[in-house]
């Protein structure tokens, strides 16, 4: 899944500047599984922006909606008529919700409220760790199902650095927590799959073109379009 | 002697290997400034006391003045330079671009390194490259210089005559793939290679066990990494926070067990003298590559003590 995590409530409140009607939109899928912008976490925003606003003496329209994908332009349809009645909308989804919002109802002003992160998985409750670079050329089927893209810090993709100690990375995490080290997993995993010769194959510079590199991307299915 | 036409580079470095002398490399960090005159300065110190010296490449992810430049202002001032390259800063095209600039002028040693990690450095928030990786950059630099080819299989006309080198840490886990990756690199095209710092005698020489077992020793020349400790203050650190270290408590206490100021120093001198002893009786270590970090007034002195003087004059 995406994750993201709400920007703090001074850098919205600094995006929104005097903004007198402000529509909160949440998103229903990505972000509210990660608790940062689903109907819930948009209310709780929308009466945040309220409250300050009245501390503040300011006049203040705020209230939220939510999509149940801010990426799909047959749910927004849904919230259309509501965006209508805002000056600004703040969108609690993923970077690609609230460009498809701000494509949809362009040139309406619509603001960012989360910081997308990552495409990660929920280690254990309230705990999301990176998993995918969406580098477009997927090397798990050599690399024991361990991505060594986005889990090796240095993203290796012929083993492990001289940085490897007891199974850890030399790098933490900015929060200084401890990183497994991918090529001390996959070496492990490789071994219990009998197949460590992968360890050994010379993995030539890999084609970032697939990714982010080649410029944005696009993805056409020809046998999936409508007749 | 291997006949000149039969080298690669034709570098001093590879020439001394070649005659069989048990060969010295010495290493130099750039200056975090503008000024050259460190690094001739440095230069200096060690002409005549080592067959080539590394140059680091912005080391620790600190930015300094570059290896290139440093590599060759080394060279004016009478040594060969050993120029490091990392996979953190540069794509493909910057480092290809980087080694034939390197190569005109006359560098000819090359070290092929992943690079330490950005979060290590004074840019902890620059973004890190690594298109490639210590396996890749080696095998693009040979195929360079074998094949006359560019990364992307663009023929050149005039190839960069490198000889290739990389690093290996014994220390690091998992310790039983470290043989094994050592053997990787070397069929990618390495040509030699220079450990991490060795204190842990005991466990370089399992870990040598374990390459002459894969009979690697015998294709590629191995420098055992030495750094001499100037105070108990730098065993302490090196063994708590510099990542890939192996400190053994022996030394640490060994150091400490001296007076603060010149006695400490001398016991680190007279360590890595005994411990460059130690190393050169171990079946396959071509030579040592001695890493005296800011402290290169030292290595003169123990690279007299331990014997390795005069430096081969090879043609």
């Amino acid at each position: 899944m995406i994750t993201a995590e709400r920007k703090p409530l001074d850098e919205i409140l600094a995006l929104l500047g005097d903004a007198k009607k402000v529509l909160v939109a949440g998103c229903e899928t990505c972000v509210a599984v990660c608790l940062s912008g689903g109907e819930k976490e948009a209310e709780i925003l929308a009466s945040e922006l309220r409250i300050k606003a009245k501390e503040d003496k300011r006049k203040l329209t705020c209230e939220h909606t939510s999509a149940i994908r801010q990426c799909e332009w047959e749910y927004l349809d849904l919230i259309a008529e509501k965006v209508g009645e805002y000056d600004v909308v703040l969108s609690m989804a993923c970077g690609i919700g609230i460009q498809s919002m701000a494509e949809k109802f362009a040139p309406k002003l619509v603001l960012p409220a989360v910081n997308t992160n990552m495409l990660g998985m929920p280690q254990e409750h309230a705990v999301w760790l990176e998993r995918c670079a969406a580098c477009g050329d997927c090397v798990l089927g050599e690399t024991a199902g361990v991505c060594p893209v986005v889990r090796c810090s240095k993203s290796l993709m012929n083993g492990p650095c001289g940085g490897s100690h007891d199974g850890m990375c030399e790098v933490t995490t900015p929060e200084k927590e401890e990183i497994e080290c991918a090529w001390g997993l996959i070496w492990e995993l490789l071994k219990a799959q009998g197949r460590e010769e992968l360890m050994f194959v010379e993995r030539p510079p890999k084609d970032w073109s697939k990714s982010s590199s080649g410029g944005p991307r696009k993805m056409v299915r020809e046998e999936a379009k409508p007749v | 002697m291997s006949k000149t036409n039969d080298l690669k580079a034709g570098s001093n470095l590879e020439k001394v290997f070649a005659s069989g002398a048990f060969v010295v490399t010495g290493e130099c960090g750039p200056p975090k400034s503008a000024d050259g005159t460190v690094i001739a300065e440095k230069a200096k110190l060690l002409k005549g006391y080592v067959d080539a010296v590394n140059i680091t490449d912005n080391q620790t992810a600190v930015v300094r003045i570059c290896s290139m430049v440093c590599a060759h202002t080394v060279q004016d001032n009478g040594v060969e330079a050993i120029m490091q390259m990392t996979c953190r800063d540069r794509n493909r095209l910057a480092i290809q671009a980087d080694i034939l600039g390197a190569a005109t002028l006359g560098i000819k040693n090359i070290l092929c390194l992943t690079g330490d990690h950005l979060s290590f450095g004074n840019h902890p928030e620059a973004k890190g490259v690594h298109d490639l990786d210590a396996i890749t950059l080696i095998r693009m630099f040979k195929d360079m210089r074998d094949e006359k080819k560019f990364q992307c299989g663009d023929d050149m006309a005039v190839e960069p005559r490198l000889f290739i080198g990389c690093a290996e840490n014994p220390f690091a886990d998992p310790f039983e793939l470290r043989a094994l990756r050592l053997k990787k690199k070397i069929e990618a095209g390495a040509d030699f290679m220079q450990t991490q710092c060795i204190f842990n005698i005991p466990k370089f020489k399992k870990w040598m066990e374990e390459v002459r077992a894969l009979g690697v020793h015998q294709e590629i020349k191995i420098l055992a990494g030495i750094t001499p400790i100037k105070g108990a203050g730098m065993a302490k650190y090196m063994q708590k926070f510099v990542p890939g270290m192996d400190v053994p408590q022996e030394i640490v206490d060994r150091i400490a067990g001296k007076e603060k100021g010149e006695p400490q120093q001398a016991e680190g001198k007279k360590l890595a003298v005994e411990m460059i002893k130690e190393l050169a009786e171990v079946e396959g270590v071509a030579g040592v590559h001695i890493m005296a970090v800011e402290w290169e007034p030292a290595v003169p002195e123990i690279v007299e003590a331990a014997g390795l003087l005069p430096r081969p004059v090879v043609n």
